[in-house]
């Protein structure tokens, strides 16, 4: 194998785990956007839509296409149920108050999700087979294609909801100004679960489409949750498109990272990289400088 | 001003509360009995990243303690264990060890399920004075700073460099001789990592390529890339965590025909079954839990390993694994010690160390003074994956 | 108002000095003990997140280097327990500060992602870097605490230890939150930009603060090292670092008094849910949610309510 088709492979591993954790940061964002909170729950959702997924095929067989659907409609319906037994009771609270209120929400789904699933492992096949594609010496698994394809109907889907919806311009509109917003008509409470519901949602399609590459069990949450917050943070937090490039970028960096220095400090290595990018500039990678002045946190 | 004051008496308050709470917590395991009950104690990872390990030992050791005492109890004194949750994490696992000892005042404790968490309590159950038989792998749980075995520790499971060594074994007489490390980072893969690299030139073998992976990642191709680009002739993956399934399917994704070699992390089906077709051929050495169709009808283990699994199967609906396994040894070395010499701390400890004979799950145990695994090399099986079954490799 | 906080310390301190003749079992002074570690951190905490009103989530790395430190000092190269203790709070704050002069230019959740980042990497090294640490698989043997002739090889000589020094942070703590450098921490917590226009060096305060926060957690690393006697990475991950957040929040964060309370409850909740088994992780997530939604000040603002039905949080802040 030359040097060259082995980086192209790195490349290749660090874009199929990167467009994850961008998906994971697009969930962060979206509810960051209209409430300006971290959903530290965010890693819940993902794995909640994995566990789904694959509990449905690999235990009672349902089509692949059909599981996808109900794992999303179920982890869907449980981010609207947690935002309305968590968030919504909540008059004024703070930045932080809101922050440890998810991490609880995190605990709890986290400990839900032990009593319905067991501690198993589960694991979902492929959508089109294991047989990888070669190109150029590095191979290619079909899964990897679809979780591009799908991250990025992702991304496309979700643009076009929050510029050419009333619903997704109302939910921008709380973004931009809450008071405004109430004020010309838009029900912000309802936006909120709206976005709890949005993002619950994503994060359950970046859980499906990684369960056939990752394994899935209750306690996985957490390490997607780490991974989306940083690139959600480098990204500019809220800011879209800097997700998607700060995760494909974390994701390529671990592998060089893993390929070319040490597998031992692959972690460590990216975010050293990514600390340096931050010290330097200090409203992330994307962020403008302006912007996050007004933010809150 | 006042405010503090009262934020000061309320928390001696709440801190006076929780702990009555605690007390509360060992009264309500009162119950009467006829004859005195033999309390012993337990520590799995019942929860948290490791509670595939602490979750079949729990079982097997409830499933214990109802037979034995329908079955009209140790001499007549019914056994009672007291099962604590580690977590998996070590803070927890020594205030648990606290617990058993100081406020339950069992004889015996067995476990923790993972080598940190039983490292941790070492000091305090040698300090106790109280036996411990650990279900965790590492064979420095046993072994004292001074270089000889700690006095009150025990371990049922393999040692890794009977497992090291079982494997070198087998690569040697199929010519291997360049090999590539992979290893999960957790204690267990540290110290087969560690086995593996003091044992290698032992058995003349080289290591052109030692990586690891961290217990949560979802893909290793990048590491198996690096392994690929280098001339190696086989590859040993040494995990417990359920990543290592990953590790079978990558390979076959990145079309590397190396032969795979796993440690006995390896043995519980359901790697095999996540691993899909991927896992066909691995090589991994095991004690002889999951293969015992396959063994001859005069096998001394044969017997107990027979009913364990037959046991277990029938009564969780579920495969039996090796983890299992090892809490069902410790158990029954408890139990056999309790039945001949009674709850004396000091006395069930010289009885453990004297046992000779005792055919469990892992093997047949040897105990010493200078041995608290007691377990030889024998103790493993090379195995493989066929048709999606564990078998023995034929020689 | 300095005054009814001696008192309380003083109250504090009395009680503690006879809780061990009204509990001998190991158990429940082994949790104390606990109590004790974890209440040093989250006070270094609080006063970062109260009154400096930063957030980390990397405490666990520094509670980390103070225990690794000085548990590599005093087994590896035999230096005496007590100086391996001073030595890693002086290399812990050296980090700190190193960390915190890029870093508390930071804000938000940039901050916590930086902290987080900081965190993660020491947490990687603690693992990776095997020759020194053990990694994975940890190192023990750790000789145990020795001042003197006095030798801390107890849990009762323990407890004494780890509270008196608790009592001690407090005690720094209360008169940092009363100096100069409280007040002004203060007028930055209410305005940032009013701090600067009256002159107050805003990011040399925070680092301040962040570097005696750091020392705190790293001397309570020390005390874990030499009261456990065995060190592995996985007490001083992520995990560990949400949680002191948590518990500082929990009690109520305007207070050096709620991050006790707040540590004191998370630390023996668990505990005491032992007996209800699995469901353990449930009730405690619940405990955690329901405490934070109607009582978002936490248990100091509970208390608070309690006592004084008409006093806004707000005025906890003083």
């Amino acid at each position: 194998m030359t040097l060259g088709s082995q980086i192209l492979q790195y490349i290749i591993s660090g874009i199929s785990i990167g467009s994850i954790y961008a998906l994971v940061a697009l969930g962060f964002n979206i509810i960051y956007n209209t409430t300006g909170i971290i959903n530290f729950a965010q890693g819940e959702f993902v794995m909640l839509g994995g566990i789904t997924a694959a509990s449905l095929v690999t235990i009672f067989h349902v089509p692949i296409l059909i599981a996808f659907l109900a794992a999303v409609i179920i982890v869907t319906a449980a981010g609207a149920f947690f935002e309305r037994l968590a968030i919504h009771p909540l008059k004024n609270p703070s930045v932080i108050t809101l922050i440890i209120i998810t991490i609880a929400g995190s605990i709890l789904l986290k400990g839900i999700a032990m009593f319905i699933w067991g501690k198993d492992t589960y694991f979902l096949p492929s959508f089109s087979g294991d047989r990888p594609i070669h190109f150029l010496g590095a191979a290619i698994l079909p899964q990897t294609v679809w979780i591009l394809g799908i991250t990025g109907l992702v991304v496309i889907l979700l643009s076009a909801f929050f510029k050419f919806t009333l619903a997704g311009k109302a939910m921008r509109a709380v973004a931009s100004n809450r008071m405004a917003a109430s004020l010309v008509g838009i029900n912000v409470k309802k936006m909120v679960l709206f976005s709890f519901a949005l993002s619950a949602a994503v994060g359950a399609v970046g859980g499906i489409i990684i369960a056939p590459i990752a394994l899935m069990d209750y306690d996985k949450g957490a390490i997607f949750a780490l991974k989306g917050f940083a690139v959600a943070a480098l990204g500019g937090i809220g800011n879209f498109g800097g997700a998607i490039a700060a995760g494909l970028i974390l994701g390529i960096l671990e592998a060089l990272g893993a390929g070319l220095i040490s597998s031992h400090y692959k972690d460590a290595i990216a975010l050293m990289v990514l600390l340096l990018v931050l010290f330097l500039k200090p409203s992330g990678i994307f962020g403008s400088a302006q912007e996050s002045r007004l933010k809150k946190f | 001003m006042k405010k503090l004051f009262l934020a000061g008496v309320s928390l001696i308050l709440g801190l006076g509360i929780l702990i009555g709470s605690l007390d509360a917590a060992d009264e309500a395991k009162q119950e009467p009995a006829k004859l005195e009950r033999y309390k012993v104690g337990a520590l799995f990872a019942i929860t948290g990243p490791a509670s595939w390990l602490g979750e079949p030992e729990r079982n097997t050791v409830l499933m214990i303690e109802e037979e034995v005492n329908k079955s009209g109890g140790i001499n007549g004194h019914p056994l009672k264990l007291i099962i604590e949750d580690t977590v998996g994490d070590g803070t927890k696992t020594v205030n648990a060890a606290k617990k058993l000892i100081a406020s339950d005042k069992v004889c015996a404790i067995i476990g923790p399920s993972r080598s940190g968490c039983t490292m941790a309590i070492v000091p305090i159950v040698q300090a106790a004075e109280i036996p411990l038989i650990s279900c965790a792998a590492a064979e420095a749980i046993v072994i004292a700073p001074d270089g000889k075995q700690n006095k009150w520790v025990f371990k049922t499971p393999q040692k890794d460099s009977h497992a090291a060594e079982k494997i070198f074994e087998h690569m040697k007489a199929n010519g291997i001789k360049r090999i590539a490390l992979l290893t999960g980072t957790t204690g267990f893969g540290a110290q087969g990592r560690e086995q593996l690299k003091k044992l290698a030139p032992v058995w003349g073998m080289e290591i052109v390529a030692d990586e690891t992976y961290g217990p949560k990642d979802s893909d290793m191709t990048v590491q198996l890339t690096k392994i690929k680009a280098k001339n190696t002739q086989a590859i040993i993956n040494w995990s417990i965590v359920p990543a290592q399934a990953i590790v079978c399917k990558n390979m076959k994704q990145l079309g590397i025909e190396l032969p795979l070699y796993q440690s006995h992390g390896f043995g519980n089906i359901k790697y095999v079954q996540v691993a899909g077709g991927a896992a066909e051929g691995t090589i991994f050495p095991c004690g002889r839990l999951l293969v015992v169709e396959s063994l001859p009808n005069d096998h001394p283990q044969k017997k107990v390993l027979a009913r364990y699994k037959k046991d277990y199967e029938d009564r969780f609906n579920e495969n039996v694994s090796t983890f299992g396994g090892h809490a069902y040894d410790a158990l029954w070395l408890v139990i056999e010690a309790l039945k001949e010499v009674g709850p004396d701390r000091e006395k069930i400890r010289d009885y453990l160390e004297g046992k000779k004979g005792f055919v469990g799950t892992g093997g047949v145990f040897m105990f010493t003074p200078d041995d608290h695994n007691g377990l030889t090399r024998e103790a493993f099986e090379i195995l493989t994956v066929k048709d999606g079954k564990f078998d023995v490799l034929e020689k | 108002m300095i005054k009814s906080n001696y008192l309380a310390l003083l109250i504090l301190a009395l009680v503690l000095a006879f809780i061990p003749l009204a509990i001998s079992n190991v158990y429940y002074l082994g949790i104390l003990i606990f109590v004790g570690i974890n209440s040093l951190i989250t006070i270094g905490l609080s006063l970062l997140m109260g009154y400096a009103g930063q957030i980390s989530l990397g405490h666990a790395a520094f509670f980390g280097l103070g225990a690794y430190l000085s548990g590599v000092l005093s087994t590896r190269l035999a230096v005496p327990p007590v100086s391996a203790l001073l030595l890693a709070a002086l290399f812990t704050a050296l980090v700190a500060l190193l960390i915190g002069l890029p870093t508390l230019r930071l804000k938000g959740h940039y901050l916590a992602m930086a902290t987080l980042g900081f965190g993660q990497i020491v947490y990687i090294v603690f693992n990776a870097w095997v020759e020194m640490t053990g990694g994975p698989s940890g190192f023990g043997n750790i000789p145990r605490l020795r001042i003197g002739g006095v030798v801390f090889d107890t849990d009762l000589k323990y407890f004494y230890l780890v509270w008196g020094l608790v009592v001690v942070g407090l005690f720094f703590a209360v008169n940092i939150i009363h100096s100069r450098v409280g007040r002004a921490l203060r007028t930055m917590h209410t305005s940032e930009v009013a701090a600067g226009t009256l002159g107050i060096n805003t990011v040399r305060y925070k680092i301040q603060i962040f570097v005696i926060s750091a020392v705190y957690a790293s001397v309570a690393g020390s005390l874990y090292a030499y009261f456990v006697t065995f060190l592995s990475p996985g007490t001083f991950g992520i995990s560990f670092s949400i949680l002191l957040v948590t518990m500082v929040v929990f009690g109520g964060r305007f207070s050096v008094w709620g991050a006790l309370l707040g540590t004191a409850v998370l630390s023996i909740l668990p505990e005491s849910l032992r007996i209800i088994k699995d469901y353990d992780v449930l009730v405690y997530g619940a405990v955690l949610l329901l405490v934070m939604i109607f009582f978002p000040e936490g248990l100091v603002g509970l208390i608070g309510r309690v006592f004084r039905p008409r006093s806004l949080p707000e005025k906890l802040r003083t």
